[in-house]
């Protein structure tokens, strides 16, 4: 009974108690708010879980999507930036209808002249503008052997300039020399899979290989081409083998010569090809797809057949980049769609909540809560479960990548924006599936409120 | 308008009679509540003050009005017509706000059915309508301790409403009225759940804060009860039947 609080009420000791700042943000007022959210919800474990499942699934899905459809335009971009973004790859195709009659088998022995030539490859120079360079190469299956050890491969012969041309460097030793190139030099360079191949023990730089019956000097072995060939696959071309090896342009022709005979069920068969592949640089990107679509009248004039394609790197990086953006919009779509769900989920269980505890929102109006304390309390209340939910949606969303990437070997890259990202906006999902259920909370009379059972 | 018997004055704003302050007061209080079409006025004129340290018990058959006039007094809802002074503030055209925060900080409220909230302990309910005040945390907590002890439960702080004997909730709620020292304190029923034992502990708590000067409002159906009061205000059809004031 001595106790201050409970003397005269004229004399009011708590008035200068009160704190400064009633209204407007306070800190301490909004830890206790959201201590009392967090018991609330923790007071409906199981109910609350499986409120915000929705919410996990849908960032972990944005995550997961994401860093997935990252990762394998990551690979893609890579691919052709490795190609050269200011190349145009032009390479003789077998035409369709030669290759019909030739697998039917009847006939006389086919004797097959197609693809491109040096005299395409001249008027393209003299035509065009603005192309720096023009690498050609002519591309023969051979065994290549090391004593006793062989590896039937792709042998190009090609210009000095080829690992310049597609950003296709050197392990150990150099690129063949222009001079070599003059002689007709007997000198290879490996890839990086035919060395392991052909020497796996010793070093093949200064040794020897034997093609046909020709020996060739082996001054030079690329780097291992990872994923960079992956271009070539996609077109179909005769060089996919990731095995190959280099030799000057000049000594391919010569020793090979233009027509490579086979053996086929219905015969024998033999093709004449001058040149297999050519890269055209171009100056600057600019013009890269005009010029393509030049080379591609020039060869449509001169030859009666297709048989050549055209790639330009540039243009599949577009589509590459075209489609990596399809794929983000598709999951942003999925996302964005269970986003809504688990938002909805949220507003219902808020609702719920809101109902349950009527009496509640009366006690407190009484006791001197004003509406926006009530809105405050439910709106915290649905953004701590939606964040919940966010939170372990992210935690979820940056696993999958992981797991994913360890079991199917596939390209995952998260990047920092993703979860951030995604985290945001179920929160955000929390304020607005919050508002509606929180406004309704704080418009009760508190009269009723209070008589509400 | 009805007088009490010590009323010389019908002045609402008169603010010392007989030495005493007005701590409230009702000015012909109307209250008609509207179902569609339908009206039905409740209160029909109701005029009434209430002196600091008052103890008033207000009694009537059902239907008469009280609650009405309960809610009224305590802020929860607003009169149709007439002014109602709270202190020296007329709250008959006040924002909800302003009521709001004229409830958290002028008037306790004990329930019938303690209105306790069962996620929060003791202590922390105590400390509810100081937290709205912006009370700090270690001011509150302050209070609502010396609360505690003031009504014997300071051993219980921590314990849920669930875990406490109903009597031991009332208190609790009683303690909860007591935190911002409020210029009244409305009770309903606030025995009405309680077994005999534990009423009269409620009561005698009730007489030490009259003692105190606490000025109480308590709506009642027992008679026994009312005699503990100091003054007895009987409505009938939603006017003021009797009012009396007895020597305490």
């Amino acid at each position: 009974m001595t106790d201050a609080t409970l003397s005269s009420a004229n004399s009011n000791p708590h008035a200068n108690r009160r704190a400064s700042s009633n209204s407007g943000f306070n800190f301490a007022r909004f830890k206790k708010i959201t201590e009392v959210g967090i018991k609330s919800i923790y007071s409906h474990g199981l109910r609350s879980l499986l409120t915000v499942l929705g919410i996990v699934i849908g960032v972990a899905a944005v995550i997961a999507m994401l860093a997935v459809s990252e990762g394998a335009s990551y690979e893609a971009q890579q691919q052709f930036r490795d190609l050269g973004a200011s190349n145009i790859l032009v390479k003789s195709v077998k035409p369709a209808e030669v290759e019909e009659s030739s697998r039917s088998g009847f006939g006389p022995p086919q004797a097959i002249v197609y693809g491109l030539t040096t005299a395409d490859i001249t008027t393209i120079r003299n035509s065009i503008p603005g192309i720096s360079n023009v690498i050609a190469s002519r591309i023969v299956k051979k065994n290549v052997w090391n004593g006793g050890l062989n590896i039937n491969t792709d042998v190009v012969g090609t210009s000095v300039d080829y690992p310049v041309s597609r950003s296709y460097n050197l392990r150990a030793g150099r690129f063949f020399s222009e001079s070599e190139m003059r002689d007709h030099g007997n000198v290879v360079v490996l890839s990086d899979e035919v060395a392991e191949a052909l020497f796996p023990i010793d070093n093949p730089l200064g040794k020897t290989i034997r093609i046909d019956s020709d020996y060739y000097n082996i001054v030079g072995i690329m780097e291992s081409e990872g994923f960079s060939n992956l271009g070539q696959n996609q077109a179909g071309s005769s060089n996919s083998a990731p095995s190959r090896i280099f030799i000057p342009f000049t000594s391919s022709k010569s020793r090979f010569g233009e027509t490579t005979t086979r053996q086929t069920a219905g015969g024998v068969e033999s093709e004449t090809v001058e040149l297999h592949e050519a890269i055209i640089q171009v100056e600057g990107q600019d013009g890269v797809i005009e010029v393509g679509e030049i080379i591609d009248q020039i060869l449509q004039r001169r030859h009666k057949d297709i048989d050549y394609a055209i790639e330009v790197p540039l243009a599949l990086l577009r589509q590459a980049e075209e489609s990596a953006l399809r794929d983000q919009i598709v999951a942003g779509a999925i996302a964005g769609i269970s986003l809504l769900v688990g938002g909805i989920g949220i507003m219902n269980i808020m609702l719920a909540s809101v109902t349950e505890r009527t009496r509640e929102i009366g006690i407190r109006r009484a006791l001197g809560a004003k509406r926006k304390d009530i809105i405050m309390q439910f709106l915290i209340e649905a953004v701590i479960l939606s964040g919940v939910g966010g939170l372990i949606g992210v935690v979820l969303g940056i696993a999958i990548p992981f797991i994913i990437s360890a079991f199917w070997g596939m390209t995952t890259i998260v990047t920092p924006l993703a979860p951030i990202l995604a985290f945001s906006i179920s929160a955000l999902i929390g304020v607005i599936f919050g508002i509606y259920p929180s406004i309704r909370a704080a418009d009760m009379d508190p009269v009723e409120a209070l008589r509400h059972e | 308008m009805l007088e009490t018997e010590s009323s010389e004055s019908t002045d609402s704003d008169a603010t010392a009679i007989r030495g005493q302050d007005i701590v409230a007061s009702l000015g012909d209080i109307r209250k008609t509540y509207y179902m569609g079409a339908l009206s039905v006025e409740v209160l029909h004129g109701i005029s009434l003050d209430f002196y600091q340290g008052d103890y008033i018990s207000i009694m009537g058959p059902s239907g008469c009005g009280k609650s009405t006039l309960m809610n009224i007094l305590g802020c929860l809802d607003q009169p149709t017509e007439g002014k109602y002074f709270l202190g020296d503030q007329d709250t008959s055209k006040m924002e909800d706000d302003e009521l709001s925060s004229i409830r958290g900080a002028r008037l306790g409220f004990i329930f019938q059915s303690y209105n306790l909230i069962q996620q929060l302990n003791v202590l922390e309910n105590i400390e509810m309508p100081l937290f709205y005040q912006g009370y700090t945390e270690a001011d509150s907590h302050e209070i609502a301790m010396g609360l505690a002890a003031r009504v014997g439960l300071d051993d219980r702080v921590d314990h849920k409403p669930f875990e406490l004997s109903g009597g031991q909730q009332q208190r609790v709620a009683i303690a909860r009225a007591l935190a911002v020292d409020p210029l009244i304190i409305l009770a309903d029923e606030p025995t009405g759940n309680l077994d005999s034992k534990s009423g009269a502990e409620i009561l005698n708590l009730f007489d030490e804060l009259h003692n105190q000067g606490k000025t109480l409002i308590m709506v009642t159906h027992s008679d026994e009860m009312a005699e503990r009061s100091q003054r007895l205000v009987r409505l009938r059809d939603g006017l003021v039947e009797s009012d009396d004031r007895r020597n305490a």
